[in-house]
Order: structure tokens, then C-alpha cells, then sequence
């Protein structure tokens, strides 16, 4: 068994101030993750020190922006953009902002979406 | 100041077999910006739990990756045990422990071997791979798989190794240890590797822990990330010390890969010896309704697994943060100012599995 | 046996395969396995090779490489589908960002299932290929400029596959 994770919530002006913190008490960035929870979009910040993970989250909508953390973790870009291109959340200020490419997928921003793919009709067999 | 000129290395490259492309801005033979474009292998598989159901879903997740399989299988099982708060048997916990070394052992061999190639060195390359066939020959005697295994199921695992067999896999692997020792050798101390290796790409120890670097890219600058020391599965009742280099280069990266084998033998010669008997699985009902962050140590560094279930046999969210993801920053950095005859090699160096990138 | 058949030369892409068909291809070319052998070699160069080994199934960003490769390589060409995800989609048939099997782009000759597929159908189905190749070289097969509308010769396979 592995330790229970508690997870914070935070309002999305305070994600900087928190990423700022973090650093500053010597986490490293871990993971940025997006969950879509009804019209909702819940983010994911994920830190750790010494294996003790600090977990903020953010609640946003479709198309609302939140505010980039590059400036504070460089590597935040990877997942930033991740987000921006498999869920349509506009990050501002992302220090290599991809505007999109990223990802390359059939279906524009598949994660916001449910999707129902026709099937072919040699795989119903 | 001379003219820039972008030079597009990938898709398809003779170096990786697997599709990586990178656009490399040259000044001369210098490389001054690197921009990474991923996407060729994105299947996107995590959207696939709302087709399959949460105990179908593993065989999703070993097909992450076919290098990392077992471990993403083990991974996910273990995010939904720990929200369904299932306490498995221990003798399945010693299995998966056993099992992830070796898949640990297949990976580093691989990786050697390809690095190798990278290099030019061609014999190398085969005599790694040559040693891998043991490994897998042992991985599919026990799982039915060479690489593909599945063998992990949430609430224990699918087969059982016999106590012989369990003796004959340390006594193979004993056998072997010469031979690994002896490729280790020329890694470490030949000196046109060592003249292609040392001082190359060099990642300090500040830039590997805030980019976000994990396992041997992060362990070979001297951030002493391993994930097996937080104790899951069977790795709390194991003595262990996990392989740390300070040096940065490419040179300090390959040394913890070919040091951990020696670990990864160490730790199941203890497994084998401190197996329990019981039963290797048990019974499970209902869905997971919770929220986990499961981490584990892939050959390639920390993975992440963060599960999201309601109560329902369909997950919500499965999202899963690879080493490979989170070791594209550091390579960034370490491309920028090496010549271009270093990029396969520096490329090679943080052992990128695309596969596992893109998902 | 003419001596195209007797050394052939192969070129490998991975198009949205998990990477467990791509290193078994890998070990094919290994001391265990060793299908130099047969003569067969890795090339990196569409213009080189005779077979064209493709592992894992289609998607957005890779079909255009996958074409590409194909009208590169001069003829006599034959593809490889190696893989349940080249042959079908396999598991990934039903994520959005799968188109399915290879054989929706460029025209298949040999199938060789698995998950992973294993170094000895891996080689099978190599071997298999040089027999299409033969029959290609003999009968003049011209290969089709595929584009991407390619699909439409998708039941177009030569004879003598191993489905």
C-alpha cells in the first residue's frame, strides 16, 4: 500500500505563486494533467520532494486561458502544450509555444470531445 | 557570424528505429536550437477507457510500450488496487518485483546495444543482444511473453513461477554475470568509447533536477531519483542501493544503465530467496471510485499513472506521464551547442521511447 | 532464385507501433535470429530497399512518411505488414487518432499477425515476401503511385500472401 495523496485546490490566478513556491522549497515538476469532468476541466499540478508529492488543482472551462509556469519550470512546455492541443485550454505565455502542432490528431482537440468512431466493416467480424 | 541553416533529422532515421524529429538549427557544425516535433507514434490510447472496462484496460496499458510493457501493466494495477484498497498477496508482489527486473535487464541490454550502434560499434550492439536472448528466453518461460507479457491483472498476477524454475532463472542469470561484466568492460573503460562519450553532453545537476530529468538521465548527473526506493511491491523488503553517477555526460548516463543490471540481478537473487509461498491472486468485485497518482520506476525513470474512476466499471481518466515525456527538456538543453556528429548519440543517451511519449 | 531474391535488402518504419514489433524486428537481425543470413539487410534508404517492413498502424501525422517511403522505393517492391496494429489496428483500432491497418494506405503483400509478432513470423513473413517479390520481378508488376486516396487499392494484394 502506498501512501493516500491529498490534493489541493487552487484558483487559477494562484497557480503561478504556487509553482514559484514550489521551486523555491526545491520540488521538481512532475506531471501537469488535464481531466474533463462534465463541462468541466480539472489541471492536475503535480510536484515532489524527497518522493512526497504536493498536488494543487485548477478548475477551468473550454477556452478559458490559464497562466503558463515555463517561466518558472522550463520543462512545463511539453505538457502545457499538451493540454492546449488535446483539450483546447489556451496557456498564455508558454516559453516554446508549439501554437498547436504539437500533437497532430484527426480530431481537433480529442479530449474535449466524447467521440463515436464509426466502425469499419471488416472489424465487426 | 556565420549563416543558420535547419537541418529536419527523423522521421524515418537509420539511428532510432523509432520515428523522433527533431529540427536542428546549425551555425556550421554547431547545433544552436533544437525544436522536437512528436506525434507520429500518438495513438491516443488513454481515451480508450471509456470502451474497456477498468480490469480489460491493462492490456491497453502494457501496449503503452513494448520495451516498458510489464511495468506499465504493474503501474496501472496498482493505482486501482490502492483506490480500491485491495491488499494483495505477497507472494504476487515478489513476482511482479521479479518480473520487472527483468524487464529492467531486457531494456538495459537493448539500450546498450543501440547505443553501440549509434556509435558504429557493431559487435557490440550484437553481443548485447545476444545476452538479451537469455533474458527474454527466461521472461517468456514464465509469462508466455518475450516482450509483451501480460501477466499482471488487478488483484495479483496471471501465472506462478515454481520454486525450481525460480532456482534455475538465479543460476542463469549467475551464469551470465561474466559475460555482462565483460560488456559492461568495453562501455566503461574502452577508450575510443570513452573518447566518444566523455565530456559529451552535459547535463549539471541543477538542470536535471528543475527540467524535470528522471531515472539514469537524471541518476547520471547525480540526482538520485529512484522510485523503487519508495518500497512498492515487493522493492521495501529488498536491500538495494539505487546507481548514481555526478559526471553528466553521456559517458556517466551509459555507466548507470550498465551498473544497474548487476542490481537488477542482486534484487532477484533476494526476491528468489525471500519468496513466500500463497496464493498469487485473489478475488476482486466492485469498480474503483477515487483518484491515485501510481508511480513506479520504468528502465527510463519514474512513470506516473494518475487514475480516475467513479464508482463505475469505466474509468474516467487515465493519463500517463512517461519518463521519455519528461526527459524531452533535458534533451533540448543538452543538444544545444554540440556539434551535429554528437546528436545520435546524444539522442540515444537519455534512451527515448517514443512509444511511451506519445501514447 | 535470381540474385534480387537472394539478397534482399529491407527498410523498416514504425509508424504508431508501441515498439514491441520494432525491436523484435530488431532482434531478427541479432546473432539469434540472424536473417543476414538470408542476405537480408537494414537499410535506412527507401531507394535501396527491395521490402518495406511497416510496424504498427496508421494515424494523422505519419501517413505522408508512410507514403512517401512507399513511392520512393523503385520497383520490384513489396510490403510487410508486421504486427496485429499494421495488419488491422489491433487493439488501437478504436482510438481516435488510428485510421487501422496499413493496407488502408499503400497495397499489402504479406500479413504477419501477433502482438508482439514473434522473430520467427517475423522472418516467415520475409521470406514469404521474397517469393511476391520474385513473381513481381517476373511478371513486371509496376507498383501504383499511392496518394492520399490511397485506399481505394486497398484489395488490390498481389497473389501468394500469407494472409
Amino acid at each position: 500500500m502506498m501512501e493516500p495523496q491529498q490534493i489541493t485546490p487552487i484558483s487559477v490566478g494562484d497557480v503561478v505563486t504556487k509553482a514559484e513556491q514550489a521551486k523555491k522549497d526545491g520540488n521538481r515538476l512532475v506531471q501537469i494533467g488535464c481531466t474533463k469532468i462534465e463541462d468541466n476541466f480539472e489541471i492536475l499540478y503535480v510536484f515532489d520532494k524527497d518522493y512526497k508529492l504536493t498536488n494543487y488543482r485548477i478548475t477551468v472551462k473550454q477556452n478559458d486561458e490559464i497562466p503558463s509556469i515555463s517561466g518558472v519550470y522550463f520543462g512545463a512546455f511539453v505538457y502545457e502544450n499538451e493540454i492546449h492541443d488535446l483539450y483546447g485550454i489556451h496557456v498564455t505565455g508558454i516559453n516554446i509555444d508549439f501554437k498547436g502542432t504539437f500533437y497532430k490528431t484527426a480530431i481537433k482537440h480529442p479530449f474535449s470531445v466524447t467521440i463515436v468512431k464509426e466502425d469499419d466493416a471488416c472489424q465487426n467480424k | 557570424m556565420s549563416k543558420q541553416i535547419t537541418i529536419p533529422f527523423g522521421p524515418q532515421h537509420p539511428v532510432l528505429p523509432e520515428p523522433l524529429h527533431l529540427d536542428l538549427v546549425l551555425e556550421d557544425e554547431k547545433v544552436v536550437d533544437v525544436i522536437p516535433t512528436i506525434g507520429y507514434v500518438h495513438r491516443g490510447l488513454e481515451k480508450l477507457v471509456e470502451k474497456r472496462e477498468y480490469t480489460e484496460y491493462v492490456f491497453i496499458a502494457e501496449r503503452i510500450c513494448g520495451i516498458c510493457s510489464h511495468i506499465h501493466g504493474q503501474t496501472y494495477v496498482q493505482g486501482i488496487e490502492q483506490i480500491m484498497g485491495l491488499e494483495i498477496p505477497e507472494r504476487a508482489q515478489y513476482l511482479r518485483t521479479i518480473w520487472s527486473e527483468y524487464s529492467r535487464l531486457h531494456s538495459h541490454l537493448l539500450w546498450l546495444g543501440l547505443f553501440a550502434d549509434s556509435m558504429g560499434f557493431e559487435s557490440v550492439f550484437m553481443n548485447s543482444w545476444r545476452l538479451r536472448e537469455h533474458i527474454l528466453d527466461d521472461l517468456e518461460a514464465t509469462t508466455g511473453g518475450r516482450v509483451i507479457q501480460g501477466v499482471c491483472k488487478v488483484g495479483g498476477v496471471r501465472r506462478d513461477i515454481a520454486p525450481e524454475k525460480l532456482d534455475e532463472m538465479v543460476k542463469g542469470l549467475k551464469g551470465i554475470e561474466h559475460e555482462l561484466q565483460a560488456l559492461t568492460n568495453v562501455f566503461l573503460h574502452d577508450s575510443s568509447i570513452q573518447h566518444r562519450l566523455k565530456g559529451i553532453g552535459v547535463l549539471s545537476n541543477d538542470d536535471a533536477y528543475y527540467l524535470g530529468a528522471v531515472g539514469p538521465t537524471a541518476r547520471g548527473s547525480g540526482v538520485a531519483i529512484d522510485l523503487r526506493e519508495t518500497g512498492y511491491a515487493a522493492y521495501g523488503k529488498i536491500n538495494f542501493k539505487p546507481v548514481v553517477e555526478y559526471d553528466g555526460d553521456c559517458y556517466a548516463r551509459c555507466a548507470v544503465r550498465a551498473k544497474e543490471m548487476f542490481t537488477s540481478i542482486d534484487i532477484i537473487e533476494q526476491c528468489a530467496k525471500k519468496i513466500p509461498d500463497g496464493p498469487v491472486d485473489m478475488k476482486v468485485t466492485g469498480a474503483p471510485d477515487g483518484e491515485f497518482l501510481a508511480r513506479a520506476e520504468q528502465p527510463r525513470g519514474e512513470v506516473i499513472h494518475y487514475i480516475k474512476g467513479n464508482g463505475k466499471k469505466n474509468l474516467v481518466r487515465h493519463r500517463v506521464r512517461t519518463p521519455t515525456f519528461t526527459n524531452i527538456p533535458p534533451l533540448v538543453t543538452l543538444l544545444k551547442g554540440c556539434d551535429l556528429a554528437d546528436v545520435p548519440v546524444i539522442v540515444l543517451s537519455i534512451d527515448p521511447c517514443i512509444g511511451c511519449a506519445e501514447r | 532464385m535470381t540474385y534480387l531474391a537472394k539478397s534482399p535488402w529491407i527498410i523498416h518504419y514504425d509508424a504508431s507501433s508501441c515498439n514491441g514489433c520494432d525491436i523484435e524486428i530488431l532482434a531478427c537481425l541479432t546473432p539469434m535470429y540472424d536473417v543476414e543470413r538470408f542476405g537480408i539487410i537494414n537499410t535506412g534508404n527507401p531507394k535501396h530497399a527491395d521490402i518495406f517492413v511497416v510496424t504498427g498502424s496508421i494515424n494523422e501525422a505519419n501517413r505522408e512518411v508512410i507514403q512517401n517511403i512507399y513511392n520512393q522505393m523503385s520497383d520490384p517492391k513489396v510490403v510487410v505488414a508486421v504486427g496485429i496494429c499494421a495488419c488491422s489496428g489491433g487493439v488501437f483500432r478504436e482510438c481516435y487518432n488510428v485510421a487501422g491497418g496499413i493496407d488502408k494506405l499503400i497495397p499489402v503483400d504479406v500479413y504477419v499477425p501477433g502482438c508482439a509478432a514473434r522473430p520467427e513470423s517475423i522472418i516467415d513473413g520475409i521470406v514469404t515476401a521474397l517469393g511476391v517479390l520474385e513473381e513481381k520481378r517476373n511478371k513486371h508488376v509496376s507498383s501504383p503511385m499511392v496518394t492520399d486516396h490511397g485506399h481505394t487499392h486497398r484489395h488490390r494484394h498481389a497473389e501468394g500472401g500469407a494472409q
